[in-house]
C-alpha cells in the first residue's frame, strides 16, 4: 500500500514467522489427507488448526485466533473424535482409507492448486500492507458484531438451533417418522 | 505482510482440501478435509480483511461467522454419519450408492436385483 514497501524477498520477521506457521499448517494438513491411520489424521488436524491460529495472530486478527483454538481445536476435533470412536474405525494402521481414484484426486487437486496459486501471485504480489496490532482486538470485533452485523448473527444463532435440533433427532433412534 | 503469503498458503490449503474430499474413502476422513477447505476460506478472509482496513470488519466478522456454520455443519454431518453407520455398519463412501446410476452386470441387462433393503430404523433398540 505504501511507497516503501518491502520487497517480497527478504521477508520481514512477521513474514518469517508466518511462513513457518504456514508450513506447519500446510504439512499437517498434508499429513491428515495422507496419513494411514485415522486417529492420527484427527491429531494432525490438531496441529493444523493451532499453527491456522498461530498464522491468525501474526495476521493482528487475536480474537479468531482464539475462537479458532475454542471451536476447531476444542470442540471440532473432539466431535471427530467421537465420530471416529462411534463408528467403529479401525484404530491403527489401516490400508483402506483410501478410495480407487487417487490418481484423478491428485490430478485435481494439483490443477486446483497451479491454477488458484498463479491467480493469485499475478493479482496480489505487489501488495504489501503493514500489519497494526489491535485491529482484530475483541473489543472492536465486537462491537462491529452488535453494532452492524446483528441480524446475522441472530440469523445464525437460529441456525445454529436448527442444526442442534436436526442432529438430536437424526442421531436418536425413538424418535421416528409417523408411517 | 505481504497479502500474497496467507494467500497462497489459503490455496495451497484449499488444494489439500479437494484432495483429501477426492482421495478419501472414509467419510470421517472427508469431513476432515471439508473442514480444511473451510479454514483456507477463512485464512483468505482474515487477510483481506487485515490489508482492505475495513471500518466495519466484515471479514473477520464473515471469518466468525464461517466457523460456527462449519461447526453446525460438522454437528450435523456426524449425525448423518453415524445414522447411516447404524443402518449399514459401514461408513466407506464408495459402498453408499444407492443412488448412483449402476452399470447393469452382463447378462442380467435391466433385471439387476436389487439388494436386499435395508430397515430404515432400528425402532426400540
Amino acid at each position: 500500500m505504501t511507497a516503501a514497501a518491502p520487497g517480497l524477498w527478504p521477508p520481514t520477521p512477521q513474514e518469517v514467522v508466518f511462513l513457518f506457521l504456514g508450513l506447519v499448517a500446510a504439512g499437517s494438513a498434508l499429513l491428515v489427507v495422507t496419513t494411514k491411520q485415522i486417529v492420527h489424521a484427527a491429531l494432525w488436524l490438531v496441529v493444523s488448526f493451532g499453527a491456522l491460529a498461530g498464522c491468525y495472530l501474526v495476521l493482528t486478527a487475536e480474537f479468531v485466533a482464539w475462537v479458532q483454538v475454542l471451536i476447531y481445536v476444542g470442540a471440532v476435533v473432539v466431535l471427530l473424535l467421537f465420530g471416529i470412536m462411534l463408528t467403529r474405525a479401525p484404530i491403527g494402521r489401516s490400508a483402506d482409507l483410501d478410495s480407487g481414484n487417487r490418481i484423478a484426486a491428485l490430478v485435481v487437486a494439483a490443477g486446483t492448486a497451479a491454477v488458484l496459486v498463479t491467480t493469485v501471485v499475478a493479482g496480489f504480489s505487489q501488495v504489501y500492507t503493514p500489519l497494526v496490532p489491535g485491529q482484530g482486538a475483541a473489543g472492536s470485533l465486537g462491537a462491529s458484531i452488535f453494532r452492524n452485523w446483528v441480524l446475522p448473527f441472530e440469523a445464525l444463532s437460529v441456525l445454529l438451533l436448527a442444526a442442534l435440533i436436526g442432529a438430536i433427532v437424526l442421531s436418536r433412534t425413538d424418535i421416528g417418522g409417523k408411517d | 505482510m505481504h497479502v500474497v503469503y496467507p494467500a497462497v498458503l489459503a490455496a495451497l490449503l484449499f488444494s489439500i482440501g479437494v484432495y483429501g474430499v477426492l482421495a478419501r474413502r472414509n467419510t470421517i476422513l472427508v469431513l476432515m478435509s471439508v473442514e480444511l477447505m473451510l479454514n483456507a476460506v477463512n485464512l483468505n478472509l482474515v487477510a483481506f480483511d487485515v490489508w482492505l482496513r475495513d471500518t466495519l470488519h466484515g471479514g473477520q466478522v464473515l471469518t466468525l461467522f464461517v466457523i460456527v456454520i462449519a461447526a453446525a455443519e460438522l454437528g450435523l454431518g456426524l449425525a448423518i454419519v453415524l445414522a447411516v453407520f447404524r443402518n449399514r455398519r459401514t461408513v466407506e463412501i464408495d459402498h453408499v450408492r444407492d443412488l448412483s446410476e449402476r452399470d447393469d452386470p452382463p447378462g442380467q441387462a435391466g433385471e439387476a436385483p436389487e439388494p436386499a433393503p435395508v430397515p430404515a430404523r432400528d425402532g426400540a433398540s
